[in-house]
């Protein structure tokens, strides 16, 4: 069973992660966006793990909440809202339960995607953060080990995708040839949760 | 790439410090990013709050006082601002009359100002938006975030400023703007890419003998990358995609708009160009404003502007305005 201790290993490892690769989710916003995903996920995710820390939430439902609740208060742009929606929602979706299942976590990370999917108006196949977490939802099923390996496999597979959504649509067809770095940073958010549970 | 900044986390509260030493006619919270008109909120009136990304300066903050915006939301540079500084500009100026955010049609605007007006709502502040969508180069919504918001979003900012200073109401105010909007088109052109803080270096490789045609204002290249052309081809297709776009019927007002690093020099010339295709294209002309506006920090290049006006629209325009980036009539 995942206790709320668990979730908060979850978010500090993703802010971990989301800092030792900042440079390169900048880069890869360079030439398609507009070159700050990772300053702007790495402001959040500290901002997350401070707020966890002071406020030490007792249930997962409640770390994941605040997490998201944090991220719309301070990264801005599209990420903000989307990153903070997806925490969010699965929070809300794990009500007020002291431990939760893989199966729960599943179910509820489903319906955070799906909250995503609605703001952000992105499908699968968009090149977006969404071609990493659909397919990580659908092997979380398995293992967290092969929700990782998924979602990684999701975002290099937006590289010869056109984006249709964010920034990366202006440049149009220009946009082909570049792997996407929300679905990047999307796949580094799923890594930290296989982390989290030693796999 | 040189830059006149302490370090790059710090570009933007030290640019309010700044504008706060040099507007005290203007509220700065540095510390949760809002600017906001002294006197707000003023009674009667319909608050206008507009935001963005910061490194288009004079947009949004140069453009708060009597006459056009009420508050704005500055946000990380090119980064949209959060949901709670827009929550917090809209308390600081609704007077009771209900606020209008004007959001430019990037996704994280959009989503930002959406939480905003929710939150807003449930705190009982009346609240309408106007989505700013006037840049031509975005062909195909289908397959886009739909339309960027760019250089009209000046000119629904002062004349939605100016009705809003007339004690019109929230519907009324909302409805102006978006006319406005509706009778807007632009289209930019980069010599350059800029550099942010962050990265500090250039956001995309332009080489020397090229231009990138159909740009926006975030350092993202355009739709189509062609070898350098003089002032006058420019503008010829500059004309020809905002014209074709909009088929103005009235007079249109001219926004010829420097994107940060353009001298006036160039931008006057190309203005003369502007006018030569307009006049050859039978497009009259009603007002002009050559200068840079909204900017993408060090980019070189121009956008141009057009917003069909009618007697009203013009009269509103040719309204009163106070504010640190467009002043006149006072």
């Amino acid at each position: 069973m995942l206790d709320a201790d668990f979730f908060r290993r979850w978010m500090t490892a993703t802010a971990a992660s989301v800092d030792r690769e900042a440079e390169r989710l900048t880069a890869l916003d360079s030439p398609i966006g507009d070159a700050d995903h990772g300053s702007n996920l790495q402001r959040g995710f500290t901002a997350v793990v401070a707020v966890l820390e002071k406020e030490a939430p007792g249930t997962p439902g409640a770390v994941l909440t605040l997490a998201g609740r944090q991220l719309i208060s301070t990264v801005g742009g599209a990420s903000g809202p989307l990153y903070g929606t997806l925490l969010r929602r699965t929070g809300k979706a794990l009500g007020d339960a002291g431990e939760v299942g893989a199966e729960q976590l599943t179910e509820a990370l489903r319906t955070g995607v799906d909250a995503v999917m609605t703001l952000g108006g992105a499908a699968p196949g968009d090149a977006t953060m969404i071609d990493a977490l659909v397919p990580a939802v659908d092997a979380l099923g398995d293992s967290f080990a092969a929700a990782r390996t998924a979602a990684e496999e999701g975002a290099v597979a937006t590289t010869p995708l056109q984006a249709r959504k964010g920034r990366a649509s202006y440049v149009g067809e220009r946009s082909i040839g570049h792997q996407d770095p929300g679905a990047t940073s999307a796949a580094l958010l799923i890594a930290a949760l296989a982390e989290a549970a030693g796999e | 790439m040189k830059m006149l900044i302490n370090v790059p986390e710090t570009v933007v509260a030290d640019a309010l410090r700044g504008l706060a030493a040099a507007h005290p006619e203007l509220t700065v919270d540095v510390e949760n990013r809002v600017i906001v008109r002294r006197d707000a909120p003023v009674a009667g009136q319909v608050g206008l709050v507009s935001g963005g990304g910061s490194g288009h300066e004079p947009l949004h903050g140069g453009f708060v006082g009597p006459g056009m915006l009420s508050a704005a939301c500055p946000g990380e540079v090119f980064t949209s601002p959060v949901p709670d500084q827009m929550l917090r500009a809209a308390a600081a100026v609704d007077s009771g009359a209900g606020v209008l955010f004007i959001v430019k049609n990037y996704t994280g605007d959009v989503l930002n100002f959406d939480m905003a007006a929710e939150m807003a709502e449930d705190e009982g502040i009346q609240v309408a938006k106007v989505l700013v969508n006037d840049d031509v180069a975005v062909t195909d919504s289908l397959y886009t975030a739909g339309r960027r918001g760019t250089g009209a979003t000046l000119f629904v900012e002062k004349i939605a400023g100016a009705a809003a200073a007339e004690g019109m109401p929230l519907e009324r105010v909302e409805a102006i703007a978006r006319q406005v909007n509706e009778g807007s088109r632009s289209f930019g052109i980069a010599l350059s890419a800029c550099s942010t803080p962050a990265k500090g270096s250039p956001t995309f490789d332009l080489p020397p003998g090229e231009l990138e045609l159909g740009i926006g204002i975030h350092g993202e290249p355009g739709r189509e990358r062609r070898a350098m052309m003089t002032s006058g081809e420019i503008a010829e297709a500059a004309v020809e995609a905002v014209v074709e776009d909009l088929q103005p019927r009235n007079p249109v007002l001219v926004l010829v708009n420097g994107m940060g690093a353009t001298p006036l020099l160039e931008l006057y010339g190309f203005n003369a160009e502007v006018h030569r295709v307009l006049a050859q294209r039978g497009v009259p002309v009603a007002r002009v404003l050559v200068g840079n506006y909204v900017t993408s920090l060090d980019m070189a290049g121009a956008s141009l502007t057009l917003c069909q006006v009618d007697d009203e629209l013009l009269r509103l325009y040719d309204a009163p305005v106070k504010t640190p980036g467009l002043r006149w009539g006072v």
